[in-house]
């Protein structure tokens, strides 16, 4: 039997989702339903846009209006939704590689823009649905099926790049700390302005097995021992931290305007709401 | 304000003018020589209207927030040139099999890559078709004066909208640049053509169609249907799927909205093709130089010369071709005229089947053909 979340929030009857056994996808979806309920969002008036990826399949089962766009595109397609309609409270799921690779030149643009909407990026560090090739956020000299000597790029920090770019409201959450993921993303969707959380997820099945970093438990285990809150980091002294992963919301800024509040601005001063 | 009801308009405004009387209530894309002037009056009228602009990073961006805002209900256009219209193909696909209404300017530049910025070319006709992989439905049109750039918008969104298709315009800098008089024909004396709605029907069946009909009749996010939109081949609610028989009905539906619906979508003009003796086939900026060589072989009088012009370009207007095929006896001699190094020429030479003698009159150097050449053609042909 489905619980009572998945039941209001999903498509029940396109469940069991295609995501391996022991993927953390699930969870982080799971994690947004309970933060769209949470925020007592009409369901009528969510929008979920997503690009390619075995994270952007979250959209399908989602019951609100879902978008499943193209590779990398899923921040351009929801900048259009909501600047259509501000109404609408857009919400775009993406991965690693659709969000900083071949979409990061949106991230950063909508980001520069403060457009209300809420970014959750499924981080498995690595292209899972394409089958385990380096992404932007594989950690340096790490495996891939296109890294075999160990990936000689160096990562993207995904709430640094978003805030240096202008979001005003970033973080990040694990699909091992639930409680935290789902009041993160609801003070994301709270935030009126361009919100991005990195969702650190896990991919046993291409991350995982070429890593030798065990199965979905050990992974879930590994974030549940090194990933330390940045309240609690502000106390600990700096030689505890090392080779520790930061949660939590990072940064907050209510002093720029958002962007379709302007245009409605706009629109006044051109004289369009006659 | 729009203003006066007859204004001296370039083809790139007239296209703003006319998209806004067809009710288009969003643009966005990226400047590009020769369409920014598209770009540069939605930015002033459309916030005048209660519309919205945004210029976006890049092309794909710029298609893909006009499909978002299109979603969500409103009438959306992008416009290019040549490698921001390479940029948007796949998006364009995705619109097909999506189905979502969008109009797509593309006003042609000479070359490959960044070719002549400026110069005018019709080297983007095959793309127009061909453009986005996999089969997939299309619908372009090409405007040869200002008044046509605006009325033919109208078309274009009337067209989009009701068989939420993709529809491109294909302009060239010819027309895009041209000043001339244009009459600026208010909505209330238009036919204007919106998506079809039927939330009792469709609801979360988003994809579902009535009997005898072609095209769903979804309603935009946000009215209560939570329905799945996706690129993938998708089950009645948008919900992907790989079944060969449903992945096979929705791609031949999808081409059936315009294969069985040719007859609403063909628009072509003829001007003394009954009893030419050399027919002009030419579209867009190309077919002012064909006037002008009409105008002036009427002073001597030696030949008769006729022009074919299709408007709708793709799908070409074949049935129109093959009745003058047919009934015009004198025809002796077919000139494809056009700013490429044959492209429409190939259609033409497959409806034509060898009955009539079909030669191209091409230019590739970023100039205009020009009244002479022609004649100079007919010269040699005839
Ligand atoms: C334009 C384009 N390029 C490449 C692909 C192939 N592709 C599909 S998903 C993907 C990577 C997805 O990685 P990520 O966004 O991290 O999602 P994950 O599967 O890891 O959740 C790639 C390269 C595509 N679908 N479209
Ligand atoms: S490949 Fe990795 S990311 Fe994709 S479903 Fe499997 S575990 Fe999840
Ligand atoms: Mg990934």
């Amino acid at each position: 039997m489905p619980s009572k979340l998945i039941e209001n929030t999903m498509r029940v009857n396109r469940l069991p989702h295609i995501w391996c056994p022991g993927c953390g996808h699930g969870i982080l979806m799971r994690d947004v339903a309970q933060a769209i309920e949470n925020c007592g969002l009409d369901p009528d008036k969510v929008v979920i846009v997503s690009g390619i990826g075995c994270s952007s399949r979250a959209a399908g089962y989602m019951n609100y209006n879902t978008l499943h766009t193209t590779h990398g595109r899923a921040i351009a397609f929801a900048t259009g939704v909501k600047l259509a309609n501000p109404e609408l409270h857009v919400i775009v799921i993406t991965g690693d590689g659709d969000a900083t690779a071949i979409g990061g030149n949106h991230l950063i643009h909508a980001a520069r823009r403060n457009i209300d909407l809420t970014v959750i990026v499924f981080n498995n560090s690595i292209y899972g649905m394409t089958g385990g090739q380096y992404s932007p956020t594989t950690p340096h000299m790490e495996k891939g099926t296109t890294a075999p000597y160990g990936n000689i790029d160096y990562v993207f920090d995904i709430p640094k790049l978003a805030e240096a770019a202008g979001a005003t409201f970033t973080g990040r959450c694990s699909a091992y700390h639930a409680q935290q993921a789902i009041k993160l993303i609801e003070e994301g969707i709270r935030h009126h302005g361009f919100s991005v959380i990195d969702g650190v997820s896990v991919c046993p099945t291409y991350y995982g097995r070429k890593n030798k970093k065990g199965d979905s438990v050990k992974m879930l285990n590994w974030q549940k021992e090194n990933f330390v809150d940045v309240k609690v980091a502000e106390k600990l002294p700096p030689e505890k931290l090392e080779g520790k992963t930061l949660i939590g919301k990072f940064y907050e800024s209510n002093d720029k305007e958002e962007y379709t509040d302007m245009y409605m601005n706009l629109i006044e001063r051109a004289g369009g709401n006659k | 304000m729009a203003g006066k009801r007859f204004q001296v308009l370039q083809g790139n405004e007239a296209v703003v003018e006319g998209g806004i009387a067809a009710g288009m209530r969003f643009y966005s894309g990226y400047p590009i020589t020769p369409s920014t002037e598209i770009a540069e009056r939605s930015a002033l009228r459309l916030p005048q209207v209660g519309g919205k602009f945004i210029q976006m990073e890049d092309e794909i961006g710029g298609i893909a927030a006009a499909l978002g805002a299109s979603m969500a209900g409103l009438k959306a256009m992008t416009a290019t040139s040549g490698p921001g219209f390479s940029l948007k193909q796949e998006n364009i696909g995705y619109a097909a099999i999506a189905e979502i209404p969008i109009v797509i300017v593309d006003v042609q530049r000479e070359g490959p890559s960044t070719g002549l910025p400026t110069s005018p070319s019709q080297g983007d006709l095959m793309q127009s078709k061909w453009g986005t992989h996999g089969d997939h439905p299309v619908i372009v049109i090409s405007p040869s004066s200002v008044q046509e750039c605006y009325n033919e918008t109208v078309r274009a969104f009337n067209m989009a909208e009701r068989f939420r298709v993709p529809v491109i315009f294909l302009m060239d800098e010819i027309v895009g640049h041209l000043r001339e008089g244009c009459e600026l024909i208010p909505p209330e004396e238009l036919t204007i053509s919106n998506r079809r709605v039927d939330r009792e029907f469709n609801g979360t069946l988003a994809y579902a169609v009535q009997e005898g009909n072609y095209v769903p009749e979804y309603a935009p996010f946000g009215s209560g249907d939570h329905f799945n939109v996706t690129g993938l081949f998708h089950n009645l609610d948008g919900f992907p799927t790989n079944d060969s028989e449903v992945t096979d009905s929705q791609e031949r539906r999808l081409l059936d909205k315009i294969t069985k619906r040719r007859d609403r979508i063909e628009k072509w003009e003829e001007v003394d093709t009954d009893d030419c003796e050399v027919m002009i086939i030419c579209f867009g900026g190309t077919a002012r130089a064909v006037e002008g060589a009409m105008d002036a072989s009427h002073q001597y009088d030696s030949v008769k010369i006729g022009m074919f012009r299709p408007i709708t370009v793709w799908p070409f207007p074949e049935a129109a071709l093959h009745k003058i095929l047919k009934h015009n006896k004198h025809l002796r001699q077919i000139i494809v005229a056009e700013h490429n190094d044959g492209q429409m020429i190939l259609e033409v030479q497959r409806l034509v089947e060898g009955t009539v003698p079909v030669t191209h009159l091409g230019k590739i150097d970023g100039t205009t053909i020009t009244p002479d050449e022609i004649l100079e053609k007919i010269k040699e042909v005839y």
